[in-house]
């Protein structure tokens, strides 16, 4: 039987080595198509009309000016006369019409009529929510004992402003019946083999008949793993109408209801010892997942600070409901703990970097990554010669310079994935798998991991994916994906090159396939490389038909793991007349076990800076206390940086012994946790003060320095 | 979007006639950056669009008799290549690089910046431009922290949108506009106004009138604008501050000192410039003129900070304007 183990440092080829996307010239060309370029023949446009109210009752409603349209081809009540809408923009009714227009004409005609209701959306005004749902107080130790005892206690208020997943390509999907009982759906989903049962327990038809398409993908960030009321609706219409349905959400639908984080805000105690050693926490915190509870965020983050007493109320607001957003939960605990910790730091007149090395014990097994990353941070952003005790930065000018630091974590454990291997006679080698590929180079892998365990370049493989019809393979969440499908694929790979070995072996006179190996291009003798043929000539000796090998995850062989490492440096610039944050510097260092394509790694890496540098400084769903609505569901006032807004970014990968063999470990969320801490201590280590709450914006910056609102 | 017709006039008497015709229901076409927008989200249904951009003379750059005349189609892109507008007005040049797309500047034009609508949430949501529900305006009593501090004891809340605006009153000029009477000019300042009821919008061109050209002084004095805006990547100023200022030495003989974003029209800061006229500029002058700009302003719930912004935003066009070290 073959040995499932990744190839030792010498014998990689492709592996950790920075290899470029195979799917980049599709893209930058646009022959690649998205779910949005998906167009059928006799195609419909399908949309919904919305709730212009974030809390009424259906009173009224008239669809028939709508249905007398000939250009209408399919309508359908979601909720009718007498229903209680929680949430503006909830779907009311959906049409099918022969153009965009003609849909728009007809969503218009629609009458509807509603009693408004009182809403509630300004969550961190907690003690103005008619219902709060307050959990049960956690403790740990003796918080309240060991606060009093502590010699030094500081007490601080944090919170991030809830924000949108915000996907380039929105939600939503082309839907096609090929007859009555069998649906092709083209998605933008995260989740190609999860889909068909949704979609059928919906339409009530078997999932077998059910086909997902998701060739390329443009961004889910954890918001689209869910057929949701708009997929079920797409499908309804076409079969209704009989041709197929594109039902795409438009922007104001996808930042207000098909992505959400929820907020956080908390109020905060450390106490520690003089010299900075932590204690004890207390934490009294809240926030809104919208209609849903999510969003209990971990508390305190990472630092594991002995005595502990925290309490989470969930404040339901007449918003849509919470989705996972990159890493759930851990960005507003990792803002909540680290601003606190450096608050702390900065009360009793300590270097943080010296702060969290004194307690690096606290955050358990991972301590000796962290104080490695931290040191290799410090020496990246020249901490000890760029940081200065809070506002005293040198200069004096308006213009303030700060660093700042946050540590996080993640699981990243691989999920279940199947994988088939198809070697061909003529030795083309083929993976098909039911995943999917979000844009972050999950084929790319694939491929690399075929292409390194058959000796072959990555161009000589062919990677099948995005289509629910291949072997099932788990969603892409919880940073899951690249575990999952490189060892499903690597099993599956070294179960057929096992069997292609074995009937090579005659022929290059061993007597077993194990003492024979793949390596550019050729099959050859471990012990006399000069013995080998051409990988084509052993291929053909499969047969004449080709050879099919199954691989799973879970699977024997150590090839993944579980719970990586991070740190991030911030280094700021604070214009204190005008409250403007700039980046001028950021670092990230990160683990992730065995990086399998270190391009796309550092691209995952960066990415997720990006993203930490937006809901940092930009990023807020402003909810209206008058109308309940979301006032900013566009592109211009749901602010995200451009190129120049995001700083110079420097990212350091975690390679070698340690790491490499702990095996592949998910690399998608954790580096996007530390940034809204890091950007924000750093803050507050320029301009002397802490601004609480996130987005980093003029109005809040000011505020804290005294100027503002 | 509603259904419309489209027309192309190749002569500004035939642009007139078309919008005669529409009675009410005509808007003119340039860049289109505004108006498409406005249009796709129903804010307004016009039956006819009526496309300047044929008609030759309204894009030409034209440097005579003491004036640089400015078509109302010249695209900003034109407009920030042009080497006597690089030469003698830096503040507008300034003003159009604040505008961070190279799409919009290569489609939007001089006139449409001036024309463009609010961005006020409640006005792009369809509540009207004053945003009042059952009498109140939902601005003062909602979110407001992009809203106006100054021009807003009426019913307008929201803040004028026009990029080029300040630059452009500051450097003295003027509009021809041309109607079923004829050519009529007018100071830019006098072009806005802030509306005080629903049937009124924040500038006085007639549905049957189109604005011709912008026409600029030669002679200006030093000037500069300073915007203060969050992201470098394209994103509406908080609040501009324009200056024009004749200095000899370094006192100053005359100033204008014009805001942006910050009423619900272009905002002459009278008060400012009253503070540097016959002034020796200094540090303390400077911070006196910013502060004094900021007379008669009326911070909503949230928009205090724009107050500060006013007096940094006057303190630091002043300090580019004028060149002058230790001011």
């Amino acid at each position: 039987m073959a040995e499932y183990k990744w190839p030792d440092f010498s014998k990689r080829s492709l592996i950790s080595k920075k290899i470029s996307r195979l799917d980049a010239p599709s893209k930058v060309s646009g022959e690649a198509k998205y779910s949005y370029d998906v167009n059928r023949p006799g195609m419909l446009f399908g949309g919904i009309l919305r709730s212009p109210h974030a809390h009424a009752r259906i009173t009224k409603l008239d669809v028939s000016a709508a249905l007398s349209m000939p250009s209408v081809k399919a309508l359908r009540v979601i909720q009718d006369v007498g229903t209680e809408i929680k949430w503006e923009m909830d779907e009311i009714v959906s049409v099918a019409a022969v153009n965009e227009n003609a849909l728009y004409d007809a969503l218009g005609a629609i009458r509807v009529e509603f009693e408004v209701l009182p809403h509630f959306v300004t969550e961190e005004l907690k003690e103005k929510a008619p219902k709060s749902n307050p959990g049960e107080a956690q403790i740990i130790g003796r918080p309240e004992e060991a606060l009093a005892e502590s010699e030094v206690v500081m007490e601080g208020y944090y919170g991030l402003a809830r924000v949108a997943h915000c996907c380039l390509e929105s939600h939503g999907q082309v839907c096609e019946w090929e007859d009555d009982q069998h649906l092709i759906a083209w998605c933008s989903t995260q989740n190609v083999s999860g889909l068909p049962p949704q979609f059928a327990e919906a339409l009530d038809i078997p999932a077998a008949n059910v086909r997902v398409i998701t060739p390329y993908m443009g961004g889910g960030f954890g918001s689209k793993f869910s057929v949701d009321r708009w997929g079920v609706e797409c499908a309804q219409l076409a079969r209704k109408a009989g041709v197929a349905v594109k039902m795409m959400l438009l922007r104001d639908a996808e930042i207000a209801i098909a992505g959400d984080r929820p907020s956080a805000y908390a109020k905060v105690k450390v106490g520690c010892t003089a010299d900075g050693e932590l204690t004890a926490w207390k934490s009294e915190s809240w926030g809104s997942g919208g209609v849903s509870r999510a969003g209990n965020p971990p508390l305190p983050y990472v630092v594991q600070i002995p005595n502990i007493k925290k309490q989470h109320t969930a404040i339901p607001t007449h918003t849509g409901s919470a989705r996972a957003w990159r890493a759930p939960n851990h960005p507003q605990g990792c803002l909540i703990t680290m601003a606190a910790i450096e608050d702390t730091a900065a009360k009793i007149g300590m270097d943080p970097l010296e702060l969290m090395l004194k307690n690096i014990h606290l955050t358990g097994r991972l301590a000796s990554i962290y104080q490695q990353e931290l040191n290799i941070g410090a020496k990246m952003i020249e901490w000890e010669h760029n940081w200065h005790p809070r506002g005293e930065g040198a200069g004096s000018g308006p213009v303030k310079y700060g660093l700042g630091l946050g540590i996080h974590t993640w699981g990243g454990r691989a999920h279940a994935s199947n994988c088939e291997v198809v070697v061909y006679p003529d030795g083309g080698v083929e993976a098909r798998i039911g995943s999917q590929d979000l844009g972050v180079g999950t084929g790319t892998i694939i491929a690399l991991v075929l292409a390194e365990t058959f000796g072959l370049g990555i161009k000589e493989v062919k990677v099948r994916m995005g289509d629910s019809r291949y072997p099932q393979s788990g969603p892409s969440g919880g940073s899951t994906t690249v575990g999952g499908v490189s060892s499903s694929t690597r099993r599956a790979a070294l179960d057929a090159l096992e069997k292609v070995l074995n009937v090579t072996a005659p022929a290059l006179g061993v007597e077993s396939g194990e003492q024979l190996e793949a390596w550019k291009g050729t099959i050859r003798v471990k012990e006399d490389p000069s013995r080998h043929i051409d990988w084509k000539r052993a291929a053909a000796r499969i047969g004449p038909a080709p050879l099919t090998v199954m691989g799973r995850n879970p699977g024997p062989g150590s090839l993944n793991n579980s719970g990586v490492g991070g740190i991030q440096m911030a280094e700021v610039s604070v214009d204190t007349e005008t409250g403007i944050v700039k980046i001028e510097r950021f670092v990230a260092v990160q683990d992730c076990g065995l990086i399998l394509n270190m391009k796309t790694a550092r691209s995952q890496v960066f990415g997720a800076m990006i993203q930490g540098v937006a809901y940092a400084l930009m990023e807020e769903k402003i909810m209206d206390p008058v109308t309940g609505k979301l006032l900013n569901p566009d592109m211009e006032f749901y602010k995200l940086p451009g190129l120049f807004d995001v700083g110079q970014l420097k990212v350091h990968m975690m390679t070698g012994p340690g790491y490499d063999d702990r095996g592949v470990i998910g690399l998608g969320e954790p580096p996007v946790i530390s940034p809204g801490a890091a950007i924000s201590n750093a803050v507050a280590n320029a301009i002397g003060v802490r601004v609480p709450t996130l987005p980093l914006t003029p109005d809040r910056v000011l505020g804290a320095l005294g100027k503002g609102v | 979007m509603r259904a419309f017709s489209y027309a192309e006039p190749k002569t500004s008497a035939e642009a007139l006639e078309i919008l005669q015709k529409a009675n009410g229901e005509g808007m003119i076409l340039a860049g289109g950056t505004d108006l498409l927008s406005l249009m796709k989200d129903s804010i307004i249904n016009p039956k006819v669009l009526v496309d300047l951009k044929n008609i030759p003379d309204f894009s030409r750059i034209v440097d005579k008799d003491g004036q640089l005349n400015i078509g109302s189609t010249t695209t900003l892109s034109d407009l920030l290549e042009n080497t006597t507008v690089k030469e003698r007005y830096p503040s507008l040049v300034q003003a159009i690089e604040g505008i961070s797309s190279p799409q919009i500047r290569n489609m939007g034009t001089i006139g449409g910046d001036l024309c463009q609508r609010p961005r006020c949430w409640y006005f792009r949501r369809g509540f009207g431009l004053l945003a009042t529900q059952n009498g109140r305006s939902m601005v003062v009593e909602g979110e407001n922290r992009y809203h106006a501090i100054l021009g807003n004891s009426g019913p307008a809340k929201f803040v004028n949108a026009s990029s080029l605006a300040p630059a452009l009153i500051a450097l003295n000029a003027i509009v021809e506009i041309t109607g079923p009477a004829g050519l009529r000019t007018l100071p830019l300042a006098d072009f806005f106004r802030i509306p005080q009821n629903d049937g009124e919008k924040e500038n006085i061109l007639e549905d049957n009138e189109l604005l011709v050209a912008v026409k600029i002084p030669e002679s200006v004095g030093v000037n500069a604008t300073y915007e203060v805006r969050q992201k470098e990547a394209l994103d509406w100023p908080l609040t501009t501050a324009s200056v024009n200022l004749s200095i000899e030495g370094k006192t100053v003989r005359s100033a204008l000192v014009v805001l942006g974003h910050v009423a619900p029209m272009p905002w002459v800061a009278i008060n400012a410039a009253k503070v540097l006229k016959g002034k020796k500029l200094s540090p303390e002058i400077v911070t006196e003129a910013g502060e004094a700009a900021t007379i008669g302003s009326k911070a909503l719930s949230r928009n205090r900070y724009k107050i500060q912004l006013v007096k940094v935003a006057v303190r630091r066009a002043i300090r580019r304007a004028s060149r002058i070290g230790g001011v």
